[in-house]
Parts: structure tokens; sequence; C-alpha cells
């Protein structure tokens, strides 16, 4: 942990990338802390009121207080990347492992992953929302089914290189089992190019759950979600532009500095994998 | 190709299938009568085995028979053909700009490694490709079509029925919104290939042996990343299409994007699986494209 925080240092952009999104994170942790309002709460009196003291961020339709909001709608909107994340990561390495160490799992699975990538992400994740409702819990499998297939690919390629490494000829040849090389050998060598992976597929899977939430097939509207907030705002287009703005401004500084840490990690992490990572 | 389609084809299929409950119920959903709902499952072909539906599915769409659509009435080829229009104009134009923006800024910030210039531009393409589409969509409206009225907010009417190709200026907006994250993903690309090939030594050999600047750039670096640029040209398409069905319905344009929207609002799942199809039958011919092209852009690459 020492050397990855001393290498986002090295690069001052990507350390700032790191302080935003702590910050966020903090925000997130402690929303009931940092908010003056309850982010439901609903005033009739105040109804989209610009950017005031009271209400730096203005109010919405209901009056209920946009940077309460917003604070809020950190904690589902990192809550369903970090779903996502963990879904794809989970199920990626498994899938990507057996499939690069058994050839009889590798010609069905990877052949389903392969094309389930020439299916377009948001298409197919709309079409297992629809299939399985709406929910949390619905869009992090829907969106994480998409992300699932490029995270395999990724370990797939990696587990093939490993493989061939002398250290795991000489695990096999001192008796080890299949399963504890794939554990204590393989599993371990692939942190490097997972940890980069994770921060690109937390970057965009926020974008793409925003974009679920804004064509109404995303996590129901009543909850604060960036998106959400933004589907509810663009209705407000004229009249209250700052709707728009803040939560807005948010997912951009979010997934920013996602990308800034991310091509930073990527770069000096581990060199080796750099081709292998899909990135921006 | 074709274990890959005849996969594809499996999956879409199995949409249907996946559907809790009744599959026609839910798409009727909760007014229709049970007698309705009979008759969608015969007409589906719901209450045969799931291998024989999947057949006669199949033979369908090999002979151009996308089934029917539950809300329009008529054949789900009729009903994306009369959407195709502006999603074929849309995909068109951004695919222009994303390469006459993506290609020529990737090679500059390449060429100006390290300079201000790149890292202004590295930034910019950075920022890009982290917004959210439909939020650019939105801010682009808010700014040229309400605020400066230069272009109109939404709609789309047809090019080739009025005649009128001004009309294209109702897709400037969200052609831009969509070639916007694109080309900086194509920039970044661009940029990182170009740095791979130009630390090669055969373009070393070539400043060594005097070549002007510009043939270095052009014939031994340019030529020598394109293949990288292609191929992620070609993957671009998937994420235009993502990116459409968001612009469409930012803009209220009549496209297939705006189409597979309504259609899963309306759990019209014929048209559905019809537009999915479509779009990976496309997808894969396009990367069939791209690996053709292959041989044509490196001359050791040849398909026996």
């Amino acid at each position: 942990m020492t050397g990855l925080f001393s290498v986002l240092y090295a690069r001052k952009i990507a350390f700032t990338g790191m302080l935003a999104i702590l910050t966020i994170l903090v925000f997130a942790i402690f929303a009931p802390l940092i908010t003056p309002y309850d982010p439901t709460s609903m005033n009739p009196l105040e109804k989209l009121e610009p950017p005031s003291a009271s209400h730096p961020f203005g109010t919405d339709n209901f009056g209920r207080d946009t940077f309460s909001r917003v604070v809020y709608g950190a904690r589902m909107s990192l809550l369903g990347s970090t779903g996502v994340v963990v879904f794809a990561t989970i199920f990626g390495v498994a899938i990507g492992t057996l499939c690069g160490y058994f050839k009889s799992v590798e010609l069905v699975l990877m052949r389903i992953v392969d094309v389930l990538m020439s299916f377009p992400p948001l298409l197919l994740a709309l079409v297992l929302v629809s299939i399985m409702g709406r929910g949390l819990v619905n869009v992090i499998i829907a969106v994480g089914v998409t992300y699932l297939t490029r995270t395999t690919r990724i370990i797939y390629g990696m587990t093939l290189k490993i493989k061939e490494e002398p250290y795991i000829e000489a695990s096999y040849a001192s008796g080890a089992t299949t399963f504890r090389i794939l554990l204590r050998h393989v599993v371990p060598n692939l942190m490097s190019p997972l940890i980069v992976q994770s921060t690109f597929t937390f970057a965009f899977s926020l974008l793409e759950m925003a974009s679920l939430d804004f064509l109404g097939l995303g996590i129901p509207p009543a909850i604060p979600s960036w998106g959400n907030m933004l589907s509810e705002g663009s209705i407000y287009l004229t009249r209250a532009p700052w709707l728009l703005l803040f939560p807005g401004s948010f997912i951009v500084v979010t997934v920013l500095s996602l990308n800034l840490v991310g091509d930073v990690l990527r770069d000096r992490l581990d060199p080796r994998f750099r081709a292998e990572i899909s990135g921006v | 190709m074709i274990p890959s389609l005849f996969l594809a084809s499996i999956i879409v299929f199995s949409f249907i299938h996946f559907i809790p409950g009744d599959p026609a119920a839910v798409m009727l959903g909760d007014m229709a009568t049970p007698e309705q709902v009979q008759q969608l499952r015969e007409a589906l072909g719901l209450d045969r085995p799931v291998y024989v539906q999947y057949v006669r599915w199949l033979s369908g769409v090999l002979r151009g028979d996308l089934g029917n659509s539950i809300f329009f009435h008529q054949p789900v080829t009729r009903v994306i053909a009369s959407r195709a229009e502006t999603s074929v104009f849309i995909a068109l134009i951004s695919m222009a700009l994303i390469t006459l923006i993506g290609i020529p800024i990737g090679v500059l910030s390449a060429v100006k490694y390290n300079s201000w210039l790149d890292q202004t531009l590295s930034g910019l393409s950075m920022f890009f490709a982290s917004v959210p589409t439909f939020w650019l969509g939105l801010n682009l409206m808010f700014i040229f079509a309400v605020m400066l009225r230069w272009f109109p907010s939404s709609g789309f009417p047809s090019v080739i029925e009025s005649g009128d190709w001004g009309n294209l200026r109702y897709l400037i907006l969200p052609c831009l919104t969509l070639a916007a994250p694109n080309s900086a993903l194509i920039i970044r690309l661009t940029r990182s290939s170009m740095l791979d090939v130009i630390r090669e030594d055969h373009v070393r050999t070539a400043r060594a042996k005097g070549l002007p600047e510009w043939k270095i750039i052009l014939k031994h670096v340019f030529r020598n990343a394109l293949i990288s640029i292609v191929s992620a040209l070609g993957f671009t398409f998937v994420a235009l299409v993502s990116g459409t069905v968001v612009t469409e319905t930012v803009f209220s344009l009549p496209g297939i994007g705006r189409l597979v929207v309504e259609s899963i609002l309306r759990r019209d799942y014929p048209v559905i699986q019809g537009i999915i199809l479509v779009i990976v039958l496309l997808y894969m011919f396009i990367n069939l494209l791209v690996d053709l092209s292959y041989a044509f852009l490196d001359p050791r690459i040849k398909y026996s």
C-alpha cells in the first residue's frame, strides 16, 4: 500500500485525483454529519431556488436541498460502482483463471464471453434490468455482467502467461494440486492488473449506471443517486440549470480522478501488463 | 464468425425466456385478458418446447423475418427500417467527426510529446472521456440551443422524405455529443500507439538517414500505428451504439436508440431482440472488415 501511495505521490495530478476520490468517499460515509438537511424532506415554499447561503447548491422541484442530495447521492453511486467492481472481479477471476487452465472450460465459456463483448454494454445492461427489474442489486448485476467480460478477458490472457512461468512448473514438481497452484500462485500474481482494471471498471460503471438512471431503468427514482438527480433535473434544464450542474460535476470529478489514478497505476505499477488492460 | 453468430443468436433468443413468470403476460401488461395472453403465447410459439421455438425463430431470422412487434402490430424489420434513417446519419456523421478529430489530434499530441500542447490536449481528452454522454448533451443543448439559439434543440425531420439536406442541422448537437467522448478515446489511443512506434529502432534509423520529420512521422510511425488505430475505430462502434441510445433520448430523435428504450419500457421483446441481433451482426461484420484491413495496412499479414 505504501508503494501504491508513493507511485501516486510522484505524479501530482494523480495525487490530486486520489485526494478528490477520498474527499467524495468521506462525503459518502459521513453523509448524515455533513448534510444540513434531510435529502428527502420536501419544502414547497423553497421550490427551485438558486444557490444561496442556506442552500449552497440550490433546491429542486420539491424544495429538497440539492447539496444534501448530492452528498447522499455519492453514497448510492459509489456503492453501485463498488458492487460492480466486486461482481466483475469475483466472477472475472474465477472464469478467467479456469478458462486459462482448463481447455474444456475455455472452449465453452470464452466463446460466450467473446460473443457478449460484441453486445453494446449499455444495451445489454438495459435488457438485463428490464428482465430482472429495477433496484440497486439488479443494476449492479446487469452492469457487472457487461464489465465481467472485460475482466475475464484480461485475467484469461494473464493466466495463460503465468501458467508457463518456471515457478508454476516447480510447484507441480513439488506435488502441489492445480487448485492450490491457482489459489496460491496464479491469483496473487493477477493483483496488479486487477487493481488497475478495477479502477477503470469503477469509473466506467459509474457512467453506465448514471445513464441507466437517466433512462429510467436504474435505481428507483425515490432514492437520491447522481443519475436520478440528473434525470429529474433535465426537466428543469432552462429554469434550474444548477440541478444539472452540481450532480453532473460530481460525476465528472469522480470519473476523471479515477481515470487519472488508473492511468498512473497502469504506467507505474506493472508496465509488463500495459497492453493487456483496457482503459481510456 | 459463424459459430459466434450462432452463439449470439442463442443469447438474443434466450432473453425472452429469462423473464420471470409468463413472458406473454409480462409483455401484455396487467390490463390483458387471459385470452389475449393465450393468443400471444400461441403467436410467439411459447407453448412449444424451447428448441422448437428456437429453430422456428432462427429459420425466420435467416429469411429476414424478425417477428412482429407487440406494440406496433407490424413486422419488426419494418419498425426498425422506419427508424433507421436518423441512426444511420448519426452514426456516419459521428464516425467521420471521431476520425477527423481523434486521429490528427492524437498524432499531434504524440509528435509534441510532453510539451504544453500535448499536456493540454491529453488533459482535454481525459476530461471528455470522463463526462457522461447525456450530461454533455444536456449542456450542449442548454448552451447552443436554448441560450444562443444556434441549433434546434430536439427532433429530426426526415431528409429523405423532405429532400431538404438542411435538416441535418438537427443532428449537429447530437453528433457532437457522441463524438466528444469517443474522439477522446481515439486521441488517447492514437497518441499511445504513435509513442510506442516512435521509440522503435527503425524510426531512429530513419532519422539517422536524414529523412525530413514529416516523412518519418507519416511513413514510418503513423503507418505502423495505424493497425491499433483502425481496430480501436472498429471497437468505437459498440461505444457509439451505447451513446446513441442515450443521445437520441436526450434530443428526442426518432432513431433506433430511442426505439430500444421505448421498447424496453413497453416490454416489446420481439423489437428488442431484433435490434440487438442486427447490431451484433453489424458489429461482427465491422470486425471482419477491420481484420481484413490488417492485410492491407501491414503487408506482412496475409490471409490464406
